[in-house]
């Protein structure tokens, strides 16, 4: 027995997760998939007096789409995104970032929101839904219900602006166009290790094939998900020729403030990072001629 | 001095019924009060694979799960495997092959071959097999005999599948 001693309520509706959350105040903890808390509490570096576990609230594993949007349960696990026909139909780009996380016996448990809640700068969500510009759905028992956008929620390494008693209960995506790419990329040491750079891009090509809207997200070269606006707009209009990728590479190099760390030089981490952007880019561009009726 | 709670659960086939405490974690649930030993626990934060069970079906680091998660769930580990003194194809095949030496990290890595054979039946390439091991480390035998066991245990199961058929 590791963890410090907590008291542990599994309500089974979220209202009563959200009143128990706003009754415990800040010693309390929201267990989700637990694949990043768990450890924390095993070593101790988190002790919460109360854990409040989301597994037994029904229907937030809910996978739905409502008109233009596809709409995710918080509780929606890794192997679920990766596979799930309507993920798979509609934002391709989140199952295939959901593979890349770990191995499969942490993607069986872990959680779309426990990773977005988690806010690791590393992490393959948050990246992959600043690309996709969803929208967070945040409740709580006492204000009103916050809808917000991927830059308003994530505030720094492992922070987000989520109040104690509130829970992320929901992402929204809007679906992109038929005939959009996708790609998520990443690069890692070994195979499920955190990434030292990772990209998700979208990307639409229009009736001369030349790119008609890009988008560009990493993780892993600063404290919260990269978008990268600049380069989207350099992308804009443009051939989707060699030179166009390889001022991709050249720009995010340039745009990246990545710092040194154990794993790596910045010098290095801005390389990669340059490197994930463009493949992710070209895989994207590749994906939207496969798209385009012939 | 944390809640406790009364739970009950299948494991290994068997109905169960404890009260633990909620900081409990699973892998010790299963080997202190259950005495099922062969779930062995490596690193306690998830990195290392020894302690993966089957949870419903699906792998999980049991060092990663409460106990009082489990209420209600069916839990298979290492000991549900061989029959008396037969033993399970993967664990044949893991003998012949000297895909083990101490032995310590098999049990997770047989219960996440289970899951990975029962999904895909017959499973051959070497890059696959990797991969579906990328999670439990083995510091011992360096994996090629690992690789070669569950390439001779998915034949032989795949054939007894077809036999039967």
């Amino acid at each position: 027995m590791k963890p410090a001693p907590f008291d542990y309520y599994a309500p089974g509706a979220l209202d009563e997760a959200l009143a128990l959350l706003e009754r415990l105040g800040a010693g309390a903890q929201i267990l989700a998939g637990g694949q990043s808390l768990v450890p924390l509490l095993n070593m101790r570096l988190a002790r919460p007096q109360a854990l409040v576990d989301l597994n037994r609230v029904p229907g937030l594993a809910d996978i739905r789409r409502e008109a233009s949007e596809l709409v995710l349960g918080a509780m929606v696990r890794h192997l679920q995104l990766e596979r799930d026909p309507l993920v798979r139909a509609h934002v391709p780009l989140l199952a295939e970032a959901a593979g890349h996380i770990a191995h499969v016996q942490i993607r069986t448990r872990g959680t779309l929101g426990g990773s977005l809640a988690t806010a690791a700068p590393a992490a393959e969500l948050p990246a992959a839904v600043t690309a996709l510009e969803a929208r967070l759905v945040v409740r709580s028992a006492s204000s009103v219900t916050r809808t917000l956008r991927p830059a308003e929620f994530f505030a720094g390494p492992l922070q987000t602006t989520l109040a104690a008693s509130e829970v992320l209960v929901e992402v929204r995506v809007p679906i992109p166009e038929p005939g959009t790419g996708w790609a998520f990329v990443e690069f890692t040491r070994r195979r499920g290790d955190f990434a030292l750079a990772g990209a998700a891009a979208l990307a639409r090509l229009d009736g001369r094939g030349h790119i008609a809207g890009a988008r560009l997200a990493l993780c892993g070269v600063g404290d919260v998900p990269l978008r990268l606006r600049d380069v989207e707009r350099i992308l804009d209009g443009a051939a989707p020729s060699e030179s166009a990728l390889e001022r991709i590479e050249v720009e995010v190099r340039a745009a990246v403030a990545a710092r040194t760390d154990l794993q790596l030089s910045a010098e290095s981490r801005r390389e990669v990072a340059g490197v994930m952007a463009r493949r992710a880019i070209a895989r994207a561009l590749e994906r939207a001629r496969e798209a385009r009726p012939a | 001095m944390g809640s406790r709670h009364r739970i009950r659960l299948v494991v290994n086939g068997a109905a169960v019924e404890r009260e633990v405490e909620g900081r409990f974690l699973l892998a010790d649930f299963l080997r202190s009060d259950l005495e099922l030993t062969g779930t062995h626990v490596g690193c306690e934060h998830g990195v290392c694979g020894a302690c993966t069970v089957l949870v419903d079906g699906a792998p999980a680091r049991s060092c990663l799960m409460l106990a009082v998660q489990a209420d209600g769930a069916r839990i298979e580990t290492v000991e549900s495997l061989a029959r008396g003194d037969e033993l399970h194809p993967l664990q044949q095949a893991f003998w012949e092959s000297h895909a083990l030496q101490c032995g310590f990290c098999t049990p997770g890595m047989l219960m996440t071959l289970v899951y990975v054979l029962r999904e895909r039946p017959g499973l051959d390439d070497e890059q696959e097999i990797r991969e579906a091991l990328a999670g439990n480390l083995c510091r011992c035998t360096g994996y090629q005999n690992v690789v070669d066991a569950v390439r001779l245990a998915a034949r032989r199961m795949r054939e007894v599948a077809e036999t039967d058929r």
